[in-house]
């Protein structure tokens, strides 16, 4: 019974998310002494036999042009195809936006049990337990997968990627004409920025810039740690922000290794979507900022004045 | 057109996350409920803007849960709907959750089922596909606008790295997030006319439940900050670099 891993790619590269997954499904399979095979949709330019140094011994490739990739209900009925024709019990996605539409179907279409935001390896001693976050990151919950049938959707940056290194064998698989019901008519792609989800860093700031023309230092630091931007919900609803910036229990929820606060007071519904940041910095003028109590370094002083001097700092690096 | 809305309860933002019984159990004492953000801000007041806009526009709220519920269905009637089911069962895990909701939208054949992006307690958002699944109907994930005419939805979406536009031919689901609508606060007579507007309990038709929560767990707390004084910025640097090797 092998295990599938839901593998995405963008034209010219393999998602950092997926191969996250990847790593996370060949652990798996090595628990259960079982195979682990990446399926990938769509086409690319990617040489997908290197997928062999992630652990991978076979890469299944639809490559129809007509797949329409960003209609859910098709991705969902290829991998389910796949799944039965594999004999797979497990299926792995990274919780991406596109995961969060086909890996619920899959789940229906499978009646495979889900586990979402999966943050560990399963705990095969006793069932199938696999830890995820609840409550937007102010708890873990241990999730016992009853059915035969599983699905995991992995946090990003939950699992390190691993490189045992080897060779894939790539099988083209043929799938049925499917008539989608979802016509795209435009697409706004946001250029050169760090998709906020996956970014290893993330610089946010808060209320305390007092408005958006000040965010020029915001991005300046970002864009020298080769760091995402964020921001504090009061800023995304103002507006000073894109939507999309805003992390905290109602925005996006995010686990960097490195998050910078500036300007933010930390309050519990912010400290929910980042409380699983590696290391957390708030620079914050008010010394009774509460975020300094969940920070691992902290400064109390002004953002106009302390940023600057930090860039420059990591200019001199 | 008629419109179904899920609506799920769930623990204010403010509310202290804790557990009992041997750490199995959410500690409810003391808790002070809500109607979850998404499904209330996005999903119910894009359904009653629809409906401003078009007033033959039919809306029905459903939600999975015990009669405890009653008082956030309630709410959400205040802020608008014509009226409200409520599947009369716990809610489990998603699929169960999934199926009571797919069971009740087949029966009222309705045009939209608009869900939140997710709940602020399971953070599972994985209802409005399952939904879609069991519907066998279109599903759009994270929607950001919508707009409906002559049975097609013109909507946007977030996807990975911006938006996308697209049309879909109704029935359709759709979860919702920021965007979608602007919020808003009940007034008096909504409140007034929530108290007589139908709220039908059905008994809950057979499903699986696929998973369990076994044990629940807080995250680490941070062992202290280290301050570095404001006038010497470039000490962080320097342990950000050498101490935490983060960047």
């Amino acid at each position: 019974m092998p295990i599938i891993i839901f593998t995405e790619h963008s034209e010219d590269t393999i998602k950092k998310s997926s191969l996250e997954a990847i790593s996370y499904g060949v652990a798996i399979a090595a628990k259960l002494n079982t195979e682990a095979i990446s399926l990938v949709v769509g086409q690319t330019n990617v040489n997908l036999a290197s997928l062999g140094e992630y652990g991978i011994k076979k890469v299944i490739h639809a490559d129809d042009s007509t797949i329409n990739t960003s209609d859910n209900q098709s991705m969902a009925t290829i991998i389910t195809n796949v799944a039965e024709k594999f004999h797979a019990d497990i299926i792995i996605f990274s919780n991406t936006i596109s995961a969060k539409g086909i890996a619920p179907r899959v789940s229906v279409k499978m009646k495979a049990g889900m586990v979402s935001g999966a943050v560990s390896l399963p705990d095969i001693t006793d069932g199938f337990v696999v830890k995820k976050n609840v409550f937007s990151g102010k708890a873990f919950a241990d999730i016992n997968i009853l059915s035969n049938k599983k699905i995991i959707t992995l946090n990003s940056n939950a699992f390190e990627i691993s490189k045992p290194g080897g060779d894939a064998i790539v099988e083209k698989l043929a799938v049925e004409k499917l008539t989608s019901s979802i016509k795209i008519t435009a697409v706004h792609k946001i250029e050169g920025e760090i998709p906020l989800a996956e970014a290893d860093k993330v610089v946010s700031a808060g209320r305390g810039m007092k408005g958006p023309e000040n965010w020029g230092m915001i991005e300046e630091l970002a864009k020298l740690l080769g760091a995402a931007t964020a921001c504090s919900r009061p800023v995304s609803d103002s507006d000073w922000r894109p939507h999309h910036e805003h992390v905290g229990q109602t925005g996006l929820s995010i686990a960097p290794n490195l998050y910078i606060a500036v300007g933010i007071s930390g309050a519990i519904q912010h400290l929910a979507g980042v409380n699983r940041s590696k290391t957390i910095v708030v620079i914050n003028k008010d010394p009774e900022a509460p975020f300094f109590k969940s920070a691992d370094y902290g400064i109390v002083g002004d953002a106009f004045d302390v940023v600057p001097k930090i860039i420059a700092a990591v200019k001199a690096l | 057109m008629k419109i179904l809305v899920c609506i799920s309860r769930t623990p204010d933002t403010t509310a202290k996350i804790a557990f009992t019984d041997n750490n199995t159990k959410f500690a409810t004492e003391g808790v002070p409920w809500i109607i979850n953000p998404y499904d209330e801000w996005y999903a119910l007041v894009r359904a009653i803007e629809l409906k401003e806009k078009d007033p033959s526009t039919i809306i029905h709220l459903i939600n999975v849960g015990s009669a405890e519920t009653e008082p956030i269905i309630r709410k959400a009637l205040a802020l608008g709907g014509d009226e409200a089911i409520r599947v009369n069962t716990e809610e489990t895990d998603a699929f169960y959750v999934a199926s009571q909701i797919a069971a009740v939208a087949k029966e009222g054949a309705y045009d939209l089922v608009l869900t939140g992006k997710e709940t602020i307690d399971h953070n599972g958002s994985s209802i409005g596909a399952m939904v879609a699944e069991f519907l066998e109907q279109p599903f759009i994930s994270l929607g950001t606008k919508l707009l409906v005419e002559n049975n097609t939805a013109t909507v946007t979406r977030e996807i990975e790295g911006g938006e996308e536009d697209a049309e879909v031919t109704l029935p359709l689901v759709i979860s919702c997030q920021k965007g979608m609508a602007e919020a808003r606060i009940p007034n008096m007579r909504g409140i007034m006319a929530a108290r007589t507007k139908p709220l039908k309990v059905v008994e809950p038709v057979a499903a699986e439940v696929l998973t369990a929560s076994t044990s629940f767990s807080l995250p680490q707390v941070k062992s202290g900050v280290k301050l570095i004084p404001a006038e010497t910025p470039e000490l962080l640097v320097k342990l950000l670099r050498e101490e935490a090797k983060v960047i």
